[in-house]
């Protein structure tokens, strides 16, 4: 009776387990496939290499360029704006701060800043630009993304350095090395793989966020050429065309989410070819 | 019983390690003779560790840890305020239980060291990691793939790895902690081997669980028990003619 019973409890955890991830795999299959069968036809070389022509949005020629551009641009400047001092607190926590509540409520506060809905940085954002005297600008969306990629950054990077092995880091204090010289030399290098992916994951958290941008960035049918106008972004380019009565124009919505997926797609395969090269002398 | 060692280079005087609330060692003072091996032997969890890491300051790394008596290199008390505690690890090396290279190529880690102390030019970093590569009997195995991952190496050929980045440094005293317990036979003789031919040059101390080992490559050995120190003297002495009770009763294999 016992061993049946413990068979019926393997098949029905087994059959959850099955269906929870038929579920995952199937949602990223139907939003995969909306937007390829409802961009795909929309999508043409127009789209990619100009910008809004007068009345684009009433369904006449253009593209959305400038927010392609746009949103290389805020999502690069934001994360190298974000990295260097990300790393500089990640190295802080695992090299000199002594264990105490003071790095737990480091970690959590940025935990919450992680769940902090994008809305409320683009809000935080705008403030800040208004005492600034600054309007919706390249300069603004930069500072806004940056500070909502911060967090990930940091939290993620805190976990790929808590992964490097102890005896590593004493292997080089043994030899003499100072703690900076062990961060730069040793965990930095053992490290690299990993914070390759803690940017990623930064990057893809803003170059999809809408809601930080829509303030501080606004949106422009303009090319992006100086930090203090306005600048057009994919996430909204496809917010503004969605919102239009024009089918034909919705269709380019599509489109618009379809070049965004394919940007985050290629990060990520970049992303992973350029790990491997790093992870060539990778301690396991 | 005392014998008094001529011209030690490590005197260990009154140390206690405590971690947290534990004391892992206790009031242990002893003399650490020049270019000889010195075994510490003596059942797992007696402290033996604890104190080899203690010589290069290593056991503060542990949060919680706390160590309270001296430790004289070279007549220098290495816990003094003043002292840099780098150039306490640099003149004293470890060699650890388990091979950690560092994550780059064979050639980056025996240079590892010597770039950390200015050593730039590439003829003279070639010579450094040629001559620590022979030293540590590894340079016929690795001179054709010496910029490959030190990982593509075997168990065996990173605990060599490690020794030849250890002696790169040019350290006076090498600590190795239970080295070959991670490797199999023929590669543990082989570091062996290396030790007893690096004791002309360098001051070895061995903590080892394996009494053969000790018995093979000791001159002069520490028992250890519950973190204190129980008895110490030339190998002859302590394997032939043990005084303690607990040290026979060790060497008779009744004491874990």
């Amino acid at each position: 009776m016992m061993k049946i019973n413990k068979h019926l409890e393997e098949r029905i955890m087994k059959g959850l387990m099955v269906a929870s991830l038929a579920l995952v795999v199937g949602s990223l299959v139907a939003i995969l496939g909306t937007v390829l069968a409802k961009g795909l036809p929309a999508l043409n070389w127009a789209m990619l290499t100009q910008t809004p022509k007068g009345g684009y949005y009433l369904g006449k020629e253009g593209g959305i360029l400038n927010a392609i551009t746009g949103s290389l641009v805020l999502v690069a400047a934001a994360t190298a704006l974000s990295f260097f001092p990300a790393l500089a607190v990640v190295l802080y926590l695992h090299l000199f701060a002594k264990h105490n509540r003071l790095l737990d409520l480091t970690r959590l506060s940025l935990d919450v800043l992680w769940s902090v809905p994008s809305i409320v940085y683009g809000a935080f954002g705008f403030t800040l630009m208004l005492m600034l005297g600054l309007r919706a600008s390249l300069l603004g969306g930069i500072i806004a993304l940056a500070l909502l990629e911060f967090p990930v950054m940091i939290r993620t990077m805190d976990e790929v350095l808590l992964m490097v092995p102890h005896e590593l880091k004493e292997v080089s204090y043994a030899m003499g090395a100072t703690r900076l010289e062990t961060a730069v030399r040793v965990v930095l290098r053992q490290a690299a793989p990993g914070l390759l992916t803690a940017v990623l994951l930064a990057c893809g958290r803003g170059i999809g966020d809408a809601a930080s941008v829509l303030f501080t960035a606004g949106y422009t049918d303009r090319m992006p050429t100086t930090l203090l106008r306005p600048v057009a972004s994919l996430p909204l380019a496809v917010f503004f065309q969605l919102g239009t009565p024009v089918p034909q124009v919705q269709e380019r919505a599509y489109a618009s989410a379809l070049v965004l997926t394919v940007i985050v797609l290629a990060l990520s395969l970049g992303a992973r070819s350029l790990t491997r090269r790093l992870s060539r002398h990778i301690i396991h | 019983m005392d014998s008094a060692i001529n011209d030690p280079l490590i005197q260990i005087q009154g140390l206690n390690v405590a971690y947290g609330s534990q004391l892992a060692i206790r009031d242990v003072s002893v003399d650490i003779p020049a270019q000889q091996i010195t075994a510490i032997i003596g059942p797992s969890g007696c402290g033996k560790t604890t104190l080899l890491r203690s010589i290069s300051r290593l056991t503060e790394l542990v949060d919680g840890v706390r160590v309270w008596g001296k430790i004289l290199f070279d007549g220098q008390d290495v816990y003094a305020p003043d002292v840099d505690v780098t150039e306490v690890r640099k003149r004293i090396g470890l060699l650890a239980q388990r091979p950690f290279p560092l994550p780059m190529s064979i050639y980056d880690n025996v240079a590892y060291g010597p770039r950390l102390y200015g050593v730039r030019q590439r003829e003279a970093l070639n010579a450094i990691v040629e001559k620590e590569l022979r030293a540590a009997g590894l340079w016929d195995e690795v001179k054709d793939r010496l910029h490959a991952p030190a990982t593509a190496l075997s168990i065996g050929q990173q605990q060599r790895l490690c020794l030849a980045r250890g002696l790169a440094v040019e350290p006076d005293v090498l600590l190795c902690d239970e080295v070959t317990s991670a490797l199999d036979p023929i590669s543990a003789q082989r570091i062996e081997g290396r030790l007893v031919e690096l004791k002309t040059n360098y001051t070895i101390i061995l903590v080892t669980h394996v009494l053969r080992q000790a018995r093979r490559l000791a001159d002069y050995v520490i028992f250890m028990y519950l973190g204190e120190l129980i008895e110490h003297g030339p190998a002859e002495q302590i394997f032939q003619h043990p005084q303690h009770p607990k040290t026979r009763a060790y060497l008779a294999g009744e004491l874990y």
